[in-house]
C-alpha cells in the first residue's frame, strides 16, 4: 500500500477517484459511464497539448507559445476550408501540422543555436504568434456557416460509440508511450533534462534533443489547432488565450518536474485528466464558472508543493551536491 | 530552468577604461535607439513633438515600468515573478469592494498597498519557505490571485472610486508632468540607489551569480529573496492604484498580460534573464523606448496588436543580437 501511494500515478488515480466521488455525492448523475466519456472527450485537446508541453519540460525548457500556435495553426485550418471548401480534410489536418512543427522549430532552434533562455523566446513567440493571426485573418471570425460540413464534423464522428476525438487523443497517449519509453529521442528527453552535462557525454546533442522537443509540442499543438476550431465552429484570434497555463499546469499536476528529467506520459494525462473533471464539474455542483481559475492556481501551488516533496526524497541528493561543487 | 554554468569566466588581464566600456555599454545603444526611435517618430508623426502629448504617451509606460524595476531586482536575483499583472487586479477589486464599503483614499491607498504586500508576502514564503521554483509557484499564483478577482466580481465592475482617488492617476504635479510620471522618476532614482549604492544591492547580484557562494558569504539569500517578492508585490499594487485611478473603474480582466510586457521591459533593458547582472538605468531606458515605441504607433494608427508583434521581436532580438555579435566576434 506504501509502494503504490508513493507512486505518482497511482497518488492521482486516488485523488480523481476521491474528486469524483465527491461531485457524485452532490451531484449522482456525473458519474454515469456516458457522462465520463464526455469528460474525458472535453479533455482531449488539453491531453493532447500536455503531452507536447511535457516533452519540452522534460527537457529543461518551457513552451508558452503553444496556445498560440494552436490558434494561429487553428485559423489558417479555418480559412483554408473557407476558401477551399473542397479540400480533403486529412490534407488540411496535415497543413495544420506542418505549420505547427514549423512554429515549434521556430521555437526550438532560437533556443539550440542562440541559447537564448527558453522562457524568452517563447514569451516572444507568443505574443508573435497571436499577432500575425490578427495580421492573416485582419482580425475577422471564421464562423461555423463558413466551414465546410465535413470539416467540422470529422472529431465529432462516432466510432465504437466514442467520438473520434477520443480515440484520436488515446492514439496519441499510445505512440507517446512508445516514443518516450522505446525511442531514442525520448530516452534523450529525459537524459538531458536530468543531468545535461553527463547527456553530452553519453553522446547526445543536448541542443538538437531540445529542438525535437519542440518540433514534437509544436506538431501537437497544430493538430490541437484544428481539433479546437473544428470542434468549437469558431476561429478568431483570441481562441485558447491563456490556455497555456492550462497545459504547464496539467504537467505540474502531473508530476512533470519543471527542473526537467522527470515526468511520465501517464502522469500529464492523469494531470490533464484531474483538470478536466473540476472543469466539468463546476457548473454540476453549483459553483461558479469564475472560480475556475482560482481553484486551478490553488491545484498548481499544491501540485509543486507535492512535486518538490517527492524529488527531494528521490537518491539524487548526492549527484546535485557534486554538480553544485563542480559548477 | 537555471543551466550551471561550467565555463570558466574570462577575466582580463587589464579591465577597460571608463570610456571605452561606456561607448560599448548595453545603455548607450539604447540611448541610440532611443533617439532614433524619437527621431523617426517626429517625422513620421506632426503631433508626436506636443509637450501634452508627450505627456499623455508617458502614461504608456509608467505604471509598467514600477513594477519593472522591482522585477529587474527580482531577475537579477535569479528568480521571477509572473504574478505581478494579477496583483494588479486583485488589489483593484480589494479596493474596488471597499469603496462600496464606503472608505475615502487615504484606507484606499492602505488598504491597496496592503493587499499588494500580503501578495508578495505569498509568493515570497512559497519560493523561500519551502524552497519551491519561482516560475511555476507565479504561474500558480497568477491564476489563483486572479481568479480571486474573478471570484468577487464575476462579470460585473466596480466603479465609484472617489474624486480624490483619481489624481493618482489623472493629476499634474505641475504643467505637463502627471503624477505617475514624477511618481515614476522618484523610484527610477530611488530603485536605482538601492540597487547600485546599497549593501542590499550588492547582495541581490551576489545571489543572482551564485547563491551558494552568497549564502557561504554571509549574505541572507531567502530573506533577501523574501524581500524582493514583497517589494514586487508592493510595486504591482502602486501601480494598480494608479492604474484603478486612471480608469476609474476595476474589471477582473484589469492589466491582462502586462507580465510579458514587464519582463520584457526588464530584459529589453539589458537585465540577464538569469540573473546576476542588469542595471536600472537600463530599464529606465527601455520604458521609455517601449512607451514611444507604443505612441509612435498609437498615432500611426497601428492596431495594439500589431505593436505587440513588434514587441515580440524586439524581445527575441535584442537578446539575439548581442549573442550573435560575439558568436561573429569570437569566429574570427
Amino acid at each position: 500500500m506504501k509502494v503504490l501511494l508513493k507512486n505518482r500515478e497511482m497518488l492521482l488515480v486516488v485523488a480523481i477517484a476521491l474528486l469524483v466521488a465527491l461531485i457524485a455525492l452532490r451531484f449522482p448523475p456525473f458519474v454515469t459511464p456516458r457522462n465520463l466519456a464526455n469528460v474525458y472527450n472535453d479533455t482531449s485537446i488539453l491531453i493532447i497539448l500536455a503531452l507536447g508541453q511535457m516533452a519540452v519540460i522534460l527537457t529543461r525548457c518551457i513552451d508558452l507559445s503553444m496556445a498560440a500556435n494552436l490558434a494561429l495553426s487553428g485559423m489558417v485550418a479555418a480559412m483554408l476550408n473557407a476558401a477551399m471548401p473542397g479540400l480533403p480534410i486529412p490534407l488540411i489536418i496535415l497543413v495544420a501540422m506542418a505549420l505547427g512543427a514549423v512554429l515549434g522549430a521556430i521555437n526550438g532552434l532560437l533556443v539550440w543555436k542562440l541559447d537564448i533562455p527558453p522562457i524568452v523566446v517563447t514569451l516572444g513567440t507568443l505574443t508573435i504568434y497571436r499577432g500575425l493571426i490578427f495580421l492573416l485573418s485582419g482580425g475577422a471570425w471564421i464562423n461555423a456557416h463558413q466551414m465546410s460540413d465535413a470539416f467540422k464534423a470529422l472529431p465529432r464522428t462516432a466510432f465504437l460509440g466514442f467520438p473520434l476525438l477520443s480515440w484520436l487523443s488515446l492514439v496519441i497517449i499510445a505512440l507517446m508511450v512508445v516514443v518516450m519509453r522505446l525511442t531514442p529521442p525520448g530516452r534523450a528527453f529525459f537524459a538531458v533534462g536530468g543531468n545535461p552535462h553527463a547527456a553530452v557525454y553519453t553522446g547526445i546533442d543536448v541542443g538538437r534533443t531540445r529542438f525535437l522537443a519542440y518540433c514534437l509540442s509544436g506538431t501537437l499543438a497544430g493538430l490541437s489547432g484544428y481539433l479546437w476550431v473544428s470542434r468549437y465552429a469558431v476561429a478568431y484570434v483570441d481562441i485558447a488565450a491563456g490556455f497555456e497555463l492550462d497545459i504547464i499546469a496539467a504537467c505540474v499536476i502531473g508530476g512533470v518536474s519543471i527542473a526537467g528529467g522527470i515526468g511520465s506520459v501517464g502522469g500529464a494525462v492523469l494531470g490533464a485528466l484531474f483538470l478536466g473533471v473540476i472543469k466539468n464539474a463546476l457548473p454540476v455542483v453549483n459553483i461558479s464558472p469564475f472560480a475556475q481559475m482560482a481553484i486551478s492556481g490553488t491545484v498548481i501551488i499544491i501540485a509543486v508543493a507535492v512535486n518538490a516533496r517527492a524529488e527531494k526524497r528521490k537518491g539524487r541528493v548526492i549527484l546535485r551536491k557534486a554538480e553544485a561543487a563542480h559548477g | 530552468m537555471a543551466e550551471t554554468q561550467m565555463v570558466a569566466r574570462h577575466i582580463p588581464d587589464r579591465l577597460e577604461g571608463r570610456g571605452a566600456r561606456l561607448v560599448k555599454s548595453w545603455e548607450t545603444l539604447l540611448v541610440a535607439v532611443a533617439l532614433a526611435i524619437f527621431l523617426v517618430n517626429s517625422f513620421a508623426s506632426p503631433y508626436f513633438l506636443d509637450p501634452w502629448n508627450l505627456s499623455d504617451a508617458t502614461f504608456n509606460f509608467t505604471e509598467k515600468a514600477m513594477i519593472a524595476f522591482a522585477m529587474a531586482l527580482v531577475i537579477i536575483s535569479g528568480e521571477i515573478d509572473l504574478s505581478v499583472a494579477s496583483v494588479i487586479a486583485l488589489t483593484s477589486t480589494v479596493m474596488g469592494y471597499a469603496v462600496q464599503l464606503g472608505f475615502d483614499t487615504p484606507a484606499l491607498v492602505l488598504i491597496g498597498l496592503a493587499t499588494g504586500l500580503l501578495c508578495g508576502a505569498f509568493n515570497g514564503l512559497l519560493v523561500t519557505g519551502l524552497g519551491l521554483p519561482s516560475i511555476v509557484v507565479t504561474i500558480g499564483t497568477m491564476s489563483l490571485f486572479r481568479g480571486l478577482s474573478f471570484v468577487i466580481l464575476g462579470d460585473q465592475a466596480f466603479t465609484g472610486y472617489p474624486a480624490s482617488f483619481s489624481w493618482f492617476g489623472q493629476g499634474y504635479v505641475w504643467w505637463v508632468f502627471s503624477f505617475e510620471f514624477c511618481l515614476f522618476l522618484a523610484l527610477a532614482i530611488l530603485y536605482g540607489v538601492v540597487l547600485h549604492k546599497t549593501n542590499f544591492g550588492r547582495a541581490v547580484y551576489a545571489i543572482g551569480n551564485n547563491q551558494t557562494a552568497a549564502l557561504f558569504s554571509g549574505v541572507r539569500v531567502g530573506r533577501v529573496k523574501f524581500v524582493l517578492f514583497l517589494l514586487t508585490g508592493l510595486m504591482a499594487a502602486v501601480a494598480s492604484i494608479c492604474l484603478t485611478a486612471r480608469l476609474g473603474s476595476t474589471r477582473p480582466s484589469i492589466a491582462l498580460g502586462w507580465e510579458l510586457e514587464v519582463v520584457t521591459m526588464v530584459v529589453l533593458g539589458g537585465v540577464n534573464i538569469l540573473g546576476g547582472s542588469g542595471t536600472i538605468p537600463g530599464v529606465v531606458l527601455a520604458a521609455l523606448i517601449m512607451g514611444m515605441v507604443t505612441f509612435g504607433f498609437g498615432l500611426l494608427n497601428v492596431p495594439g496588436i500589431v505593436m505587440s508583434i513588434f514587441i515580440g521581436l524586439l524581445l527575441i532580438s535584442v537578446i539575439a543580437l548581442p549573442i550573435l555579435y560575439r558568436r561573429f566576434r569570437g569566429s574570427r
